[in-house]
């Protein structure tokens, strides 16, 4: 088993060894080496089943690899579920945001700040059981603070996604991971969204790798670019040489 | 405004049951049952908030009553709230047991599974006579109340005033739970279990503690149940009782700790409705009035009552 190239940063803060899932005749991840150095912004992107959001369920302990191995900040995660490693400081958001369909804004604000202080009280009001100004900092910091009282239901999406991310840096993680934080956006906000969770990501000194189809948005915000092509990295490096790359052209982005 | 308003309720019905039940010595035990129907139904609540029904949850309830029986005849000198503190731990100890494993499980798998286990601990109760008493149930004395050895009225009226403290109790207590941190994560089992694991937290350490608390309240009430009849059978447990007690759930609501009380009080008007005026159509009528909320009022009683005001108020 190759190791993946010695960093010139030191310990990459996530790093995966020949990471192998397969399931039926499928291949969805194929002996992945990745690294992904602290303060990088990379755009993870690819066609639709290319096995991007299983590599960031692999690498969040929501499903286990066939072979191979996950290390944060150089320990072993490989068979940690979500929950520990979201203790240990993984963030993410989802496609389809995942939120608590039956409280406010503040309220799954104020449930990430439960679940990083890691206990809850059974006798005080959840908004007097954790730290308040955290919870408006976070607000204002993803600019919901209108909001804040709203159930999450009636937000519009893009909202709904930029509260998304925010329950995750509730957590204080080092790295937050984003699928499609656009995704589901009107075009016209789509730039918004970004800056927003941009300068959130960098006020917090956060690393965060994001899956994007817009080529717009990966060249604006983006430090770094990983294409996928059928479960394997098919280019890695900075964006510009990405785009430049043949098999990236025709396979990724459909042009001649 | 909202607490202000079912905090004067509260008063207001329990002055008014406690006067009726002091004044008028038959309806001393239906009033009791009233509360202990409450009481469970309150667990059931619990279990409601975080989505979950169980379709046997009066198992607690028998484990509860046969436990005070056990205890009672064991040791005859043992005093009421003695054993009133033994059933319920016995409940939340086995509820505690049970819900490590259940706690896997969601939704119609959940709720058979807590069926299914009834019924075993039911039938074993029905078997094992020389220990249980089998169908027949198990008989014990009256035991003292706080060292006090008292007449049959007088030891009713004792068990009216500790249920009625005991049910207040435990209404303020879960109605704090609901709202407390711990309370709000339950009740977000019920919404997103996956984003609950991201923020990491452990849903089934959290469904595990609403379980505890559920079967230690359905206990209770198969406890002082136990102790005012002195006597337990069998039925407490079946799974007929279990439906009763989610059917009273679903009346009340989940919406706050009050609903199950409230549901309790309609399930019992309709039973004594019923025994007076349709004594063979009574389970029609039940029926009735479990489609009319369904259709009408989904999320309980309470929970119609508030929506109603909102749409005033704005």
């Amino acid at each position: 088993m190759s190791l993946p190239a010695p960093s010139l940063y030191g310990e990459p803060l996530l790093r995966t060894e020949g990471l192998t899932l397969k399931f039926g005749g499928i291949t969805a991840a194929d002996a992945i080496d990745f690294a992904l150095q602290p303060g990088e912004r990379l755009a993870v992107i690819g066609a639709n089943g290319a096995g991007k959001t299983t590599f960031i369920n692999i690498c969040t302990g929501y499903i286990r690899p066939t072979h191979g191995k996950v290390f944060l900040a150089g320990r072993d995660i490989t068979t940690l579920g979500p929950r520990q490693i979201a203790r240990l400081g993984v963030g993410r958001s989802f496609q389809l945001p995942q939120l608590f369909q039956d409280h406010t804004v503040r309220q799954c604000l104020e449930l990430g700040a439960v679940g990083r202080a890691g206990r809850a009280s059974w006798f005080k009001p959840l908004a007097q059981s954790v730290d308040q100004k955290a919870v408006t900092e976070m607000l204002e910091l993803v600019e919901l603070q209108a909001h804040a009282d709203e159930r999450v239901t009636a937000l519009p999406e893009g909202h709904r996604k930029l509260l998304d991310v925010a329950i995750a840096l509730m957590l204080q993680p080092r790295l937050v991971i984003m699928d499609e934080p656009t995704s589901g956006v009107a075009s016209e906000e789509k730039h918004a969204v970004m800056n927003t969770l941009m300068r959130a990501l960098d006020e917090r000194n956060v690393t965060s790798w994001f899956v994007e189809h817009d080529t717009d948005i990966v060249l604006k915000y983006a430090t770094r670019v990983a294409a996928w092509i059928d479960g394997r990295i098919a280019a890695d490096g900075k964006p510009e040489d990405v785009f430049a790359d043949p098999v990236v052209r025709r396979e990724v982005l459909g042009s001649k | 405004m909202r607490h202000l308003s079912v905090f004067r309720l509260v008063v207001a019905a329990t002055f008014l049951l406690v006067a009726v039940a002091l004044a008028v010595p038959w309806a001393r035990v239906p009033a009791i049952s009233f509360l202990c129907f409450g009481l469970a139904a309150l667990g059931l609540t619990v279990l409601m908030r975080a989505g979950q029904v169980s379709f046997g949850h009066a198992m607690y309830a028998a484990i509860g009553g046969y436990t005070v029986a056990f205890l009672a005849r064991r040791f005859p000198g043992a005093d009421a709230l003695l054993l009133a503190l033994a059933g319920v731990l016995a409940s939340a100890v086995c509820g505690a047991v049970v819900s490590v494993f259940l706690s896997r499980y969601r939704g119609i798998f959940f709720g058979m599974l807590n069926l299914g286990i009834s019924m075993v601990l039911v039938s074993l109760i029905g078997k094992l006579y020389t220990h249980t008493g089998g169908t027949d149930g198990l008989r014990f004395e009256r035991p003292t109340m706080l060292g006090m050895t008292l007449s049959r009225g007088d030891f009713e009226i004792a068990m009216l005033v500790l249920v009625v403290v005991l049910a207040l109790a435990a209404l303020w207590l879960v109605q704090r739970y609901f709202d407390s941190a711990a309370g709000q994560l339950l009740a977000a089992i019920k919404t997103n279990e996956t984003r609950l694991e991201y923020i990491g937290v452990s849903a089934r350490r959290v469904l595990v503690q609403g379980y505890v608390v559920s079967a230690a309240l359905v206990g209770l009430s198969g406890v002082l149940l136990a102790l005012v009849q002195g006597l337990v059978t069998p039925e407490a447990g079946h799974w007929l009782r279990s439906g009763e007690y989610v059917f009273i759930a679903i009346l009340g609501g989940s919406a706050t700790a009050v609903g199950a009380f409230l549901g309790a009080a309609v399930f019992e008007i309709i039973k004594l409705t019923a025994a007076a005026y349709f004594t063979n159509a009574w389970q029609s009528l039940l029926g009735a009035t479990l489609i009319a909320v369904l259709f009408f009022a989904p999320d309980g009683l309470m929970a119609a009552r508030r929506a109603r005001r909102k749409d005033v108020s704005s």
